[in-house]
Protein backbone atom coordinates (compact mmCIF):
# COMPACT_ATOMS: atom_id res chain seq x y z
CA UNK A 1 0.00 0.00 0.00
CA UNK A 2 1.17 3.53 -0.82
CA UNK A 3 1.57 5.76 2.25
CA UNK A 4 0.01 9.01 0.99
CA UNK A 5 -2.89 10.14 -1.18
CA UNK A 6 -3.49 13.49 -2.85
CA UNK A 7 -7.19 14.29 -3.19
CA UNK A 8 -7.72 16.28 -6.40
CA UNK A 9 -11.11 17.62 -5.40
CA UNK A 10 -12.91 19.92 -2.98
CA UNK A 11 -15.88 20.26 -0.64
CA UNK A 12 -17.75 17.32 0.82
CA UNK A 13 -16.13 14.63 -1.30
CA UNK A 14 -12.58 15.76 -0.49
CA UNK A 15 -13.51 15.70 3.17
CA UNK A 16 -15.11 12.26 2.92
CA UNK A 17 -12.05 10.79 1.15
CA UNK A 18 -9.67 12.38 3.66
CA UNK A 19 -11.61 10.67 6.47
CA UNK A 20 -10.99 7.19 5.05
CA UNK A 21 -7.40 7.92 3.95
CA UNK A 22 -6.44 9.09 7.43
CA UNK A 23 -8.47 6.30 9.04
CA UNK A 24 -6.31 3.79 7.17
CA UNK A 25 -3.18 5.39 8.62
CA UNK A 26 -2.23 7.07 5.32
CA UNK A 27 -1.25 10.70 4.81
CA UNK A 28 -3.88 12.87 3.13
CA UNK A 29 -2.83 15.78 0.92
CA UNK A 30 -5.49 18.34 -0.05
CA UNK A 31 -5.30 20.81 -2.92
CA UNK A 32 -7.49 23.89 -2.98
CA UNK A 33 -8.31 27.13 -4.75
CA UNK A 34 -8.22 30.63 -3.24
CA UNK A 35 -12.03 30.53 -2.95
CA UNK A 36 -11.89 27.38 -0.80
CA UNK A 37 -9.08 28.28 1.60
CA UNK A 38 -11.42 28.37 4.63
CA UNK A 39 -13.25 25.13 3.97
CA UNK A 40 -12.88 22.23 6.41
CA UNK A 41 -11.31 19.81 3.92
CA UNK A 42 -8.24 22.06 3.71
CA UNK A 43 -7.76 21.94 7.47
CA UNK A 44 -8.56 18.26 7.91
CA UNK A 45 -5.86 17.05 5.51
CA UNK A 46 -2.34 16.41 6.82
CA UNK A 47 -1.04 18.86 4.27
CA UNK A 48 -2.71 21.27 1.84
CA UNK A 49 -1.42 22.94 -1.32
CA UNK A 50 -2.89 26.12 -2.80
CA UNK A 51 -3.37 25.60 -6.54
CA UNK A 52 -4.53 29.03 -7.69
CA UNK A 53 -7.58 31.22 -8.31
CA UNK A 54 -11.21 30.15 -7.99
CA UNK A 55 -11.66 29.47 -11.70
CA UNK A 56 -11.35 25.66 -11.98
CA UNK A 57 -9.20 25.95 -15.12
CA UNK A 58 -6.57 27.73 -13.03
CA UNK A 59 -6.84 25.42 -10.02
CA UNK A 60 -8.67 22.08 -9.78
CA UNK A 61 -8.47 21.49 -13.54
CA UNK A 62 -4.86 22.60 -13.99
CA UNK A 63 -3.12 19.29 -14.62
CA UNK A 64 0.41 20.61 -14.18
CA UNK A 65 -0.34 22.29 -10.89
CA UNK A 66 -1.99 19.19 -9.45
CA UNK A 67 0.89 16.93 -10.51
CA UNK A 68 3.40 19.43 -9.15
CA UNK A 69 1.55 19.47 -5.81
CA UNK A 70 1.84 15.67 -5.69
CA UNK A 71 5.55 15.85 -6.42
CA UNK A 72 6.25 18.56 -3.86
CA UNK A 73 4.37 16.78 -1.09
CA UNK A 74 5.64 13.31 -1.98
CA UNK A 75 2.09 12.01 -2.46
CA UNK A 76 2.19 8.54 -4.02
CA UNK A 77 -1.39 8.24 -5.24
CA UNK A 78 -4.12 10.54 -6.57
CA UNK A 79 -7.82 10.21 -5.81
CA UNK A 80 -9.91 12.34 -8.20
CA UNK A 81 -13.26 12.16 -6.35
CA UNK A 82 -16.13 12.89 -8.77
CA UNK A 83 -16.34 15.65 -11.39
CA UNK A 84 -13.13 17.56 -12.26
CA UNK A 85 -10.48 15.03 -13.41
CA UNK A 86 -12.34 11.89 -12.36
CA UNK A 87 -13.36 10.83 -15.88
CA UNK A 88 -10.44 12.39 -17.72
CA UNK A 89 -8.45 9.59 -19.36
CA UNK A 90 -5.59 11.93 -20.33
CA UNK A 91 -5.14 13.05 -16.75
CA UNK A 92 -5.28 9.45 -15.50
CA UNK A 93 -2.54 8.59 -18.01
CA UNK A 94 -0.45 11.60 -16.91
CA UNK A 95 -0.71 10.41 -13.30
CA UNK A 96 0.54 6.97 -14.27
CA UNK A 97 3.30 8.49 -16.44
CA UNK A 98 4.45 10.52 -13.43
CA UNK A 99 4.97 7.21 -11.60
CA UNK A 100 1.98 7.71 -9.31
CA UNK A 101 -0.97 5.45 -8.49
CA UNK A 102 -4.26 6.49 -10.10
CA UNK A 103 -7.20 5.62 -7.87
CA UNK A 104 -9.62 4.69 -10.60
CA UNK A 105 -9.96 2.43 -13.60
CA UNK A 106 -7.38 2.22 -16.41
CA UNK A 107 -7.37 5.26 -18.74
CA UNK A 108 -8.57 3.01 -21.57
CA UNK A 109 -11.70 2.00 -19.61
CA UNK A 110 -12.44 5.69 -18.90
CA UNK A 111 -12.01 6.52 -22.59
CA UNK A 112 -14.24 3.69 -23.79
CA UNK A 113 -17.06 4.61 -21.44
CA UNK A 114 -16.59 8.38 -21.73
CA UNK A 115 -17.81 8.43 -25.30
CA UNK A 116 -21.46 7.57 -24.79
CA UNK A 117 -21.95 6.37 -28.35
CA UNK A 118 -19.01 4.00 -28.10
CA UNK A 119 -20.21 2.86 -24.66
CA UNK A 120 -23.68 2.08 -26.02
CA UNK A 121 -22.27 0.04 -28.89
CA UNK A 122 -19.83 -1.77 -26.63
CA UNK A 123 -22.58 -2.66 -24.14
CA UNK A 124 -24.83 -3.95 -26.88
CA UNK A 125 -22.03 -6.26 -28.00
CA UNK A 126 -21.54 -7.44 -24.40
CA UNK A 127 -25.19 -8.45 -24.18
CA UNK A 128 -26.33 -5.50 -22.06
CA UNK A 129 -29.70 -4.15 -23.25
CA UNK A 130 -29.65 -0.63 -24.78
CA UNK A 131 -32.48 1.64 -25.95
CA UNK A 132 -33.11 2.11 -29.67
CA UNK A 133 -30.74 4.87 -30.71
CA UNK A 134 -27.94 6.13 -32.93
CA UNK A 135 -24.83 3.99 -33.38
CA UNK A 136 -22.85 6.81 -35.02
CA UNK A 137 -22.42 10.44 -33.90
CA UNK A 138 -25.02 12.84 -35.30
CA UNK A 139 -23.65 16.26 -36.25
CA UNK A 140 -26.30 17.80 -38.53
CA UNK A 141 -29.90 18.80 -37.66
CA UNK A 142 -31.27 17.15 -40.81
CA UNK A 143 -29.56 13.90 -39.94
CA UNK A 144 -30.98 14.13 -36.42
CA UNK A 145 -34.50 14.49 -37.80
CA UNK A 146 -34.02 11.43 -39.99
CA UNK A 147 -32.67 9.35 -37.11
CA UNK A 148 -35.42 10.50 -34.74
CA UNK A 149 -38.05 9.42 -37.27
CA UNK A 150 -36.38 6.00 -37.48
CA UNK A 151 -36.10 5.57 -33.68
CA UNK A 152 -39.59 6.94 -33.04
CA UNK A 153 -40.57 9.91 -30.86
CA UNK A 154 -40.15 10.85 -28.09
CA UNK A 155 -36.35 10.87 -28.21
CA UNK A 156 -33.71 11.98 -25.72
CA UNK A 157 -31.04 14.24 -27.21
CA UNK A 158 -27.66 14.33 -25.47
CA UNK A 159 -24.02 15.07 -26.06
CA UNK A 160 -21.73 12.09 -26.58
CA UNK A 161 -19.07 13.53 -24.34
CA UNK A 162 -21.19 15.29 -21.73
CA UNK A 163 -22.39 14.33 -18.31
CA UNK A 164 -24.37 15.56 -15.35
CA UNK A 165 -27.45 16.25 -17.45
CA UNK A 166 -25.83 19.22 -19.19
CA UNK A 167 -27.31 19.81 -22.64
CA UNK A 168 -29.85 17.00 -22.37
CA UNK A 169 -33.35 17.48 -23.73
CA UNK A 170 -36.43 15.51 -24.75
CA UNK A 171 -38.01 15.99 -28.17
CA UNK A 172 -41.58 14.99 -28.93
CA UNK A 173 -41.63 16.05 -32.58
CA UNK A 174 -39.45 17.49 -35.32
CA UNK A 175 -39.89 21.05 -34.09
CA UNK A 176 -38.82 20.37 -30.50
CA UNK A 177 -36.03 18.16 -31.88
CA UNK A 178 -34.46 21.12 -33.70
CA UNK A 179 -34.47 23.08 -30.46
CA UNK A 180 -33.07 20.22 -28.36
CA UNK A 181 -30.41 19.55 -30.98
CA UNK A 182 -29.30 23.19 -30.95
CA UNK A 183 -29.20 23.23 -27.14
CA UNK A 184 -27.12 20.04 -26.98
CA UNK A 185 -24.70 21.30 -29.65
CA UNK A 186 -24.24 24.54 -27.77
CA UNK A 187 -23.57 22.69 -24.51
CA UNK A 188 -21.10 20.37 -26.20
CA UNK A 189 -19.15 23.29 -27.66
CA UNK A 190 -19.23 25.24 -24.45
CA UNK A 191 -18.12 22.50 -22.07
CA UNK A 192 -15.41 21.34 -24.41
CA UNK A 193 -16.87 17.94 -25.16
CA UNK A 194 -16.91 16.33 -28.58
CA UNK A 195 -19.46 18.05 -30.85
CA UNK A 196 -21.27 14.76 -31.40
CA UNK A 197 -24.90 14.23 -30.52
CA UNK A 198 -26.60 11.02 -29.53
CA UNK A 199 -30.30 10.24 -29.89
CA UNK A 200 -32.07 7.57 -27.88
CA UNK A 201 -35.64 6.43 -27.51
CA UNK A 202 -37.09 8.21 -24.48
CA UNK A 203 -38.99 6.17 -21.91
CA UNK A 204 -41.91 8.19 -20.52
CA UNK A 205 -42.47 6.63 -17.13
CA UNK A 206 -38.90 5.73 -16.32
CA UNK A 207 -37.02 5.16 -13.14
CA UNK A 208 -33.32 5.87 -13.03
CA UNK A 209 -31.72 2.88 -11.34
CA UNK A 210 -27.97 2.31 -11.19
CA UNK A 211 -25.78 -0.55 -10.06
CA UNK A 212 -22.63 -0.05 -8.00
CA UNK A 213 -19.84 -2.24 -9.25
CA UNK A 214 -16.38 -2.91 -7.88
CA UNK A 215 -13.68 -4.36 -10.11
CA UNK A 216 -11.06 -6.19 -8.05
CA UNK A 217 -7.33 -6.36 -8.66
CA UNK A 218 -7.63 -9.96 -9.92
CA UNK A 219 -10.16 -8.97 -12.60
CA UNK A 220 -13.30 -10.13 -10.79
CA UNK A 221 -16.21 -7.65 -11.02
CA UNK A 222 -18.70 -7.51 -8.14
CA UNK A 223 -22.13 -5.86 -8.09
CA UNK A 224 -22.94 -4.18 -4.76
CA UNK A 225 -26.65 -3.64 -5.20
CA UNK A 226 -28.55 -0.80 -6.81
CA UNK A 227 -29.53 2.81 -6.12
CA UNK A 228 -32.74 4.41 -7.31
CA UNK A 229 -32.07 7.99 -8.41
CA UNK A 230 -35.45 8.90 -9.90
CA UNK A 231 -35.94 12.09 -7.88
CA UNK A 232 -34.39 14.54 -10.35
CA UNK A 233 -34.61 18.17 -11.35
CA UNK A 234 -33.13 19.29 -14.69
CA UNK A 235 -31.98 15.68 -15.25
CA UNK A 236 -29.83 15.92 -12.10
CA UNK A 237 -30.28 13.79 -9.03
CA UNK A 238 -31.60 15.21 -5.77
CA UNK A 239 -32.50 12.12 -3.73
CA UNK A 240 -31.25 8.54 -4.02
CA UNK A 241 -32.23 5.36 -2.25
CA UNK A 242 -31.36 1.70 -1.94
CA UNK A 243 -32.89 -0.76 -2.46
CA UNK A 244 -35.04 0.60 -5.31
CA UNK A 245 -38.72 0.40 -4.34
CA UNK A 246 -39.63 0.04 -8.01
CA UNK A 247 -38.02 -3.18 -9.17
CA UNK A 248 -38.81 -6.82 -8.55
CA UNK A 249 -36.14 -9.23 -7.21
CA UNK A 250 -36.14 -10.86 -10.65
CA UNK A 251 -35.38 -7.56 -12.42
CA UNK A 252 -32.76 -6.68 -9.80
CA UNK A 253 -30.95 -9.97 -10.44
CA UNK A 254 -30.93 -9.31 -14.20
CA UNK A 255 -29.65 -5.76 -13.74
CA UNK A 256 -26.86 -6.79 -11.39
CA UNK A 257 -25.75 -9.53 -13.79
CA UNK A 258 -25.76 -7.08 -16.71
CA UNK A 259 -23.72 -4.56 -14.70
CA UNK A 260 -21.09 -7.21 -14.02
CA UNK A 261 -20.93 -8.00 -17.76
CA UNK A 262 -20.58 -4.26 -18.48
CA UNK A 263 -17.63 -4.00 -16.11
CA UNK A 264 -16.00 -7.14 -17.46
CA UNK A 265 -16.33 -5.87 -21.04
CA UNK A 266 -13.90 -3.02 -20.28
CA UNK A 267 -11.71 -4.83 -17.73
CA UNK A 268 -12.99 -2.52 -15.05
CA UNK A 269 -11.04 -1.99 -11.84
CA UNK A 270 -12.18 0.00 -8.83
CA UNK A 271 -15.56 1.56 -8.08
CA UNK A 272 -17.89 2.35 -10.95
CA UNK A 273 -21.57 2.78 -11.64
CA UNK A 274 -23.69 1.32 -14.39
CA UNK A 275 -26.66 3.65 -14.91
CA UNK A 276 -29.87 2.20 -16.34
CA UNK A 277 -33.35 3.36 -17.18
CA UNK A 278 -36.11 1.12 -15.91
CA UNK A 279 -39.49 1.03 -17.58
CA UNK A 280 -41.57 0.91 -14.42
CA UNK A 281 -44.62 -0.56 -16.13
CA UNK A 282 -42.87 -3.20 -18.23
CA UNK A 283 -40.29 -4.08 -15.52
CA UNK A 284 -37.54 -3.94 -18.09
CA UNK A 285 -34.33 -1.91 -18.32
CA UNK A 286 -31.79 -0.43 -20.73
CA UNK A 287 -28.20 0.69 -20.24
CA UNK A 288 -27.82 4.47 -20.02
CA UNK A 289 -24.16 5.13 -19.31
CA UNK A 290 -21.33 4.10 -17.06
CA UNK A 291 -19.66 6.46 -14.61
CA UNK A 292 -16.06 5.40 -14.22
CA UNK A 293 -15.54 6.91 -10.78
CA UNK A 294 -16.90 7.17 -7.26
CA UNK A 295 -20.47 8.46 -7.39
CA UNK A 296 -21.88 11.36 -5.33
CA UNK A 297 -24.52 9.02 -3.89
CA UNK A 298 -22.13 6.22 -2.88
CA UNK A 299 -23.03 6.57 0.85
CA UNK A 300 -26.42 4.96 0.14
CA UNK A 301 -24.62 1.76 -0.87
CA UNK A 302 -22.20 2.07 2.04
CA UNK A 303 -25.08 2.26 4.50
CA UNK A 304 -26.89 -0.84 3.24
CA UNK A 305 -23.80 -2.99 2.59
CA UNK A 306 -21.49 -1.82 5.37
CA UNK A 307 -18.68 -1.51 2.79
CA UNK A 308 -16.42 1.57 2.83
CA UNK A 309 -16.20 2.16 -0.92
CA UNK A 310 -13.30 4.60 -0.68
CA UNK A 311 -11.29 2.06 1.34
CA UNK A 312 -12.12 -0.58 -1.28
CA UNK A 313 -10.94 1.80 -4.03
CA UNK A 314 -7.63 2.38 -2.25
CA UNK A 315 -7.04 -1.36 -1.69
CA UNK A 316 -7.83 -2.24 -5.30
CA UNK A 317 -5.59 0.58 -6.59
CA UNK A 318 -2.76 -0.72 -4.40
CA UNK A 319 -3.21 -4.18 -5.94
CA UNK A 320 -4.35 -5.74 -2.67
CA UNK A 321 -6.93 -8.50 -2.64
CA UNK A 322 -10.28 -7.45 -1.26
CA UNK A 323 -12.80 -9.79 0.27
CA UNK A 324 -16.11 -8.35 1.31
CA UNK A 325 -19.55 -9.43 2.31
CA UNK A 326 -21.71 -6.95 0.45
CA UNK A 327 -25.11 -8.51 1.14
CA UNK A 328 -27.42 -5.48 1.48
CA UNK A 329 -29.43 -5.07 4.67
CA UNK A 330 -32.04 -2.45 5.54
CA UNK A 331 -32.81 0.71 3.60
CA UNK A 332 -31.02 4.03 3.02
CA UNK A 333 -31.99 7.37 1.47
CA UNK A 334 -29.67 10.28 0.63
CA UNK A 335 -30.82 13.89 0.23
CA UNK A 336 -28.53 16.29 -1.60
CA UNK A 337 -28.58 19.57 0.26
CA UNK A 338 -28.06 22.11 -2.50
CA UNK A 339 -27.50 25.86 -2.24
CA UNK A 340 -30.58 26.61 -4.32
CA UNK A 341 -34.07 27.91 -3.80
CA UNK A 342 -36.56 25.12 -3.05
CA UNK A 343 -39.18 26.28 -5.55
CA UNK A 344 -37.42 26.87 -8.86
CA UNK A 345 -34.07 25.28 -7.92
CA UNK A 346 -32.03 28.32 -8.97
CA UNK A 347 -28.58 28.74 -7.39
CA UNK A 348 -28.36 30.79 -4.19
CA UNK A 349 -24.76 30.97 -2.99
CA UNK A 350 -23.87 33.04 0.06
CA UNK A 351 -22.16 33.19 3.43
CA UNK A 352 -23.33 30.58 5.94
CA UNK A 353 -24.69 32.35 9.02
CA UNK A 354 -25.94 29.20 10.75
CA UNK A 355 -25.13 25.57 10.06
CA UNK A 356 -26.46 22.90 12.39
CA UNK A 357 -26.45 19.28 11.27
CA UNK A 358 -28.97 16.79 12.59
CA UNK A 359 -27.88 13.77 14.60
CA UNK A 360 -29.74 10.64 15.55
CA UNK A 361 -30.10 6.93 14.95
CA UNK A 362 -29.14 6.07 11.36
CA UNK A 363 -28.21 9.63 10.37
CA UNK A 364 -24.97 10.35 8.46
CA UNK A 365 -24.11 13.80 7.14
CA UNK A 366 -21.30 14.28 4.60
CA UNK A 367 -20.85 18.03 4.40
CA UNK A 368 -18.35 20.35 2.80
CA UNK A 369 -18.97 23.46 4.85
CA UNK A 370 -19.07 24.83 8.39
CA UNK A 371 -20.74 27.85 9.92
CA UNK A 372 -18.97 31.01 8.75
CA UNK A 373 -17.86 29.51 5.42
CA UNK A 374 -19.02 31.02 2.14
CA UNK A 375 -20.68 28.99 -0.58
CA UNK A 376 -19.29 30.63 -3.72
CA UNK A 377 -20.79 30.68 -7.23
CA UNK A 378 -17.73 29.01 -8.80
CA UNK A 379 -18.54 25.35 -8.17
CA UNK A 380 -21.55 23.07 -8.10
CA UNK A 381 -24.25 23.80 -5.51
CA UNK A 382 -23.87 20.65 -3.36
CA UNK A 383 -23.33 21.70 0.27
CA UNK A 384 -23.96 18.40 2.03
CA UNK A 385 -25.51 14.98 1.75
CA UNK A 386 -27.97 13.98 4.42
CA UNK A 387 -28.03 10.18 4.52
CA UNK A 388 -30.48 8.19 6.59
CA UNK A 389 -30.46 4.48 7.34
CA UNK A 390 -33.07 2.19 8.90
CA UNK A 391 -34.40 -1.34 8.91
CA UNK A 392 -37.28 -0.54 6.54
CA UNK A 393 -38.15 2.22 4.06
CA UNK A 394 -40.96 3.39 6.37
CA UNK A 395 -38.52 3.74 9.26
CA UNK A 396 -36.08 5.68 7.06
CA UNK A 397 -38.82 8.10 5.98
CA UNK A 398 -39.78 8.71 9.63
CA UNK A 399 -36.15 9.31 10.60
CA UNK A 400 -35.55 11.48 7.53
CA UNK A 401 -38.47 13.78 8.38
CA UNK A 402 -36.92 14.42 11.80
CA UNK A 403 -33.43 14.81 10.31
CA UNK A 404 -34.55 17.31 7.66
CA UNK A 405 -36.43 19.30 10.32
CA UNK A 406 -33.32 19.24 12.50
CA UNK A 407 -30.97 20.55 9.79
CA UNK A 408 -30.55 24.33 10.02
CA UNK A 409 -28.86 26.28 7.25
CA UNK A 410 -29.19 30.04 6.95
CA UNK A 411 -27.38 32.39 4.62
CA UNK A 412 -27.30 30.59 1.27
CA UNK A 413 -30.60 29.45 -0.15
CA UNK A 414 -31.15 25.74 0.42
CA UNK A 415 -33.49 22.99 -0.72
CA UNK A 416 -34.24 21.49 2.71
CA UNK A 417 -37.86 22.72 2.44
CA UNK A 418 -38.08 20.75 -0.82
CA UNK A 419 -36.79 17.63 0.97
CA UNK A 420 -39.47 18.06 3.67
CA UNK A 421 -42.13 18.49 0.99
CA UNK A 422 -40.95 15.36 -0.81
CA UNK A 423 -41.16 13.32 2.40
CA UNK A 424 -44.84 14.29 2.67
CA UNK A 425 -45.64 13.65 -0.97
CA UNK A 426 -47.82 10.53 -1.28
CA UNK A 427 -46.18 9.49 -4.54
CA UNK A 428 -42.72 9.44 -2.97
CA UNK A 429 -43.88 7.83 0.26
CA UNK A 430 -45.60 5.04 -1.70
CA UNK A 431 -42.36 4.29 -3.53
CA UNK A 432 -44.23 4.22 -6.84
CA UNK A 433 -42.60 7.25 -8.48
CA UNK A 434 -40.56 7.99 -11.60
CA UNK A 435 -38.24 10.69 -12.96
CA UNK A 436 -41.21 12.98 -13.62
CA UNK A 437 -41.94 13.33 -9.87
CA UNK A 438 -40.23 16.68 -9.23
CA UNK A 439 -41.75 18.39 -12.27
CA UNK A 440 -45.19 17.17 -11.19
CA UNK A 441 -44.52 18.69 -7.75
CA UNK A 442 -43.78 22.01 -9.44
CA UNK A 443 -46.46 22.10 -12.13
CA UNK B 1 -40.08 51.85 -16.33
CA UNK B 2 -39.03 48.47 -15.01
CA UNK B 3 -35.78 47.64 -13.28
CA UNK B 4 -34.37 44.18 -13.80
CA UNK B 5 -32.19 43.06 -10.89
CA UNK B 6 -30.05 40.00 -10.23
CA UNK B 7 -31.66 37.30 -8.10
CA UNK B 8 -28.33 35.77 -7.11
CA UNK B 9 -24.57 36.10 -7.10
CA UNK B 10 -23.49 35.19 -10.60
CA UNK B 11 -21.14 35.70 -13.48
CA UNK B 12 -22.51 37.45 -16.59
CA UNK B 13 -21.99 34.84 -19.29
CA UNK B 14 -23.76 36.44 -22.27
CA UNK B 15 -25.39 39.79 -22.96
CA UNK B 16 -28.15 39.19 -25.48
CA UNK B 17 -29.62 42.69 -25.93
CA UNK B 18 -28.17 46.17 -26.48
CA UNK B 19 -29.44 49.57 -25.29
CA UNK B 20 -32.17 50.78 -27.62
CA UNK B 21 -33.44 47.26 -28.47
CA UNK B 22 -37.15 46.62 -28.33
CA UNK B 23 -38.03 43.61 -26.21
CA UNK B 24 -41.18 41.62 -25.57
CA UNK B 25 -42.32 40.19 -22.25
CA UNK B 26 -40.30 37.00 -21.76
CA UNK B 27 -37.38 37.91 -24.00
CA UNK B 28 -33.95 36.98 -22.68
CA UNK B 29 -31.84 40.03 -21.77
CA UNK B 30 -28.70 38.43 -20.42
CA UNK B 31 -27.62 34.93 -19.44
CA UNK B 32 -25.99 34.54 -16.05
CA UNK B 33 -23.92 31.65 -14.85
CA UNK B 34 -23.78 30.47 -11.27
CA UNK B 35 -22.83 27.11 -9.79
CA UNK B 36 -22.39 25.47 -13.20
CA UNK B 37 -25.85 26.55 -14.35
CA UNK B 38 -26.98 29.00 -17.03
CA UNK B 39 -29.74 31.29 -15.83
CA UNK B 40 -31.52 33.45 -18.40
CA UNK B 41 -32.73 36.82 -17.13
CA UNK B 42 -35.90 37.77 -18.98
CA UNK B 43 -37.85 40.97 -19.49
CA UNK B 44 -41.04 41.01 -17.45
CA UNK B 45 -42.57 43.79 -19.53
CA UNK B 46 -42.43 44.76 -23.18
CA UNK B 47 -40.49 47.94 -23.94
CA UNK B 48 -37.19 49.43 -24.94
CA UNK B 49 -33.89 48.65 -23.22
CA UNK B 50 -33.09 52.08 -21.78
CA UNK B 51 -30.06 51.07 -19.74
CA UNK B 52 -27.84 48.02 -19.64
CA UNK B 53 -25.64 47.93 -16.57
CA UNK B 54 -23.64 44.72 -17.05
CA UNK B 55 -21.04 43.38 -19.46
CA UNK B 56 -19.95 39.84 -20.25
CA UNK B 57 -17.56 38.56 -17.61
CA UNK B 58 -18.87 40.81 -14.81
CA UNK B 59 -19.49 39.30 -11.40
CA UNK B 60 -22.74 40.62 -9.99
CA UNK B 61 -24.31 40.42 -6.54
CA UNK B 62 -27.89 39.65 -5.57
CA UNK B 63 -29.95 42.82 -6.05
CA UNK B 64 -27.57 44.44 -8.55
CA UNK B 65 -29.23 46.35 -11.38
CA UNK B 66 -28.93 44.54 -14.71
CA UNK B 67 -31.12 46.61 -17.02
CA UNK B 68 -33.88 49.19 -17.18
CA UNK B 69 -36.78 48.63 -19.58
CA UNK B 70 -38.92 51.62 -20.56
Amino acid sequence: MFDSVLIANRGEIARRIIRTVRGMGLRAVAVYSEADADLPFVREADEAVLLGPANPAQSYLDQEKVLLAAKETGAQAIHPGYGFFSENADFAQAVLDAGLVWIGPAPEAIRQMGDKINARNLMEEAGVPVAAGTREPVTEPAEAAKEAARIGYPVMVKTAGGGGGIGMGVAYDEESLAKAFEQASRAAARFGGTPAILLERYIERARHVEVQILGLADGTVLALGERDCSVQRRHQKVVEESPSPGITPELRARMLAAAVRAGEAVGYRGAGTVECLVDADAQDFVFLEMNTRLQVEHPVTELVTGVDLVAAQLRVAAGESVTLDATPKGHAIEFRVYAEDPKRFFPGPGKIAEWREPAGEGVRVDSGYLEGNTVTPFYDPLMAKLCVYGATRAEVIERARAAVAGFTVTGPKNNLPFCAELLDRAEFVSGDYDTGLVSRMRS
Amino acid sequence: MAEVRAEMVANVWKVVVAPGDTVEDGDTLVILESMKMEIPVVAEDAGVVAQLKVAEGDVIQEGDLIAVIE
